[in-house]
């Protein structure tokens, strides 16, 4: 007989394939909000993400020349990088920003594409991002493209050719957590490519709960980069969406009302 | 000639190439993409493009984001 343990299941390998590239983290972080490249770094390191998201803007003229830029402490070399469309309210200037991304990191088409209904709510314009996604899928961009909760509209931009679709969980820089864990799920069970869930995540558990939801990742910034500790935060967030990811192809109990005894009841002796 | 650069405007002498432009600047070795008139002018074209009178540039760069 052989000795040789089966390997366990969560040692088998389960990457994340977007876009034909297979992926060992599930969790995506944003370089947002940090106090300076320090701790961009030392948090980005600390949550194990491969796929990094930066914003693109304006070259400050004639100030501070010297000072170290994100790419030489995100390097293009160690992370796939994810240039957003943050702050984008027409489909116009997301895809003028993707092109100029696009020129900036030497042909990389991965955008992450978000055009914004209002300031108040963050909440993404939906006919802007159709018309923008559209664009950038026939220009050949690979899109990920940040949605709402619905679950027709994420099915839409599927068959559109977008690459992973990323419902919000809450309003972005909330950290409300999932608020409708049903459509959450709904829309993981349409789709054929990627589910992300992407902004309103406040803490460890949330993560959790997204991937326990089936999705396929989550991309966060805030919630990370606004803890008292980014760094512990990083980790913590790390091992939610494993945990998360576990427990979802491990298969959880369904929900009973009453009790069930873990002990046998045979063999009491009183 | 005036022309705009990241929304100021700026005087420059003519037959001012983009790396010109960019030298000029302190920005020559960094990494950035360069919009004029909302088109993109590719980095291997710096040195012939020449930026004309009235032009609208824009100069990018990565920042963090989420």
């Amino acid at each position: 007989m052989s000795t040789v343990m089966q390997a366990p299941v969560h040692a088998t390998t389960d990457p994340l394939l977007i876009a034909g590239i297979e992926y060992r983290s599930r969790l995506l972080v944003g370089t947002g909000k940090y106090k300076d490249m320090d701790e961009t770094r030392a948090a980005t390191e600390a949550s194990g993400a491969e796929i990094v998201t930066v914003a693109i803007r304006r070259t400050n003229i004639g100030q501070n020349p010297g000072e170290p830029s994100l790419l030489e402490v995100i390097s293009p070399d160690k992370y796939t990088l994810l240039p957003n469309t943050a702050g984008c309210y027409t489909a116009g200037d997301a895809v003028r920003t993707c092109r100029l991304a696009r020129e900036l990191l030497d042909g990389h088409e991965l955008v992450k594409l978000e055009v914004l209904g209002d300031e108040k709510t963050l909440f993404p314009d939906i006919v802007q991002t159709i018309e923008a996604t559209e664009i950038l899928v026939k220009d050949g961009f690979k899109v990920m493209v940040y949605t709402n909760d619905d679950p027709i509209i994420a099915k839409r931009f599927e068959d559109m050719g977008c690459v992973a679709v990323m419902p919000l969980a809450a309003p972005i820089g909330s950290g409300l957590g999932i608020r409708n864990p049903h459509n959450i799920m709904t829309i993981v069970e349409n789709a054929s490519v990627p589910i992300l869930v992407d902004a309103g995540v406040g803490t460890a558990s949330d993560a959790a709960i997204a991937m326990e939801l089936g999705c396929d990742g989550v991309l966060m910034n805030t919630a990370i980069a606004g803890a008292q500790d980014p760094v512990l935060m990083a980790s913590s967030m790390k091992k939610g969406i494993e945990a998360g990811r576990e427990a979802f192809r491990a298969g959880r109990i369904p929900r009973k009302r009453f009790a069930s005894a873990s002990s046998p009841l045979d063999g009491t002796f009183f | 000639m005036n022309i705009t650069l990241n929304g100021n405007a700026r005087e420059y002498p003519d037959k001012l190439s983009a790396s010109e432009l960019l030298c000029s600047l302190g920005l020559a070795d960094k990494r950035l993409a360069l919009e004029v008139n909302q088109e993109i002018v590719p980095r291997s074209t710096f040195d012939s493009y020449i930026i004309n009178s009235g032009d609208q540039v824009e100069i990018v760069h990565a920042i963090g984001g989420g």
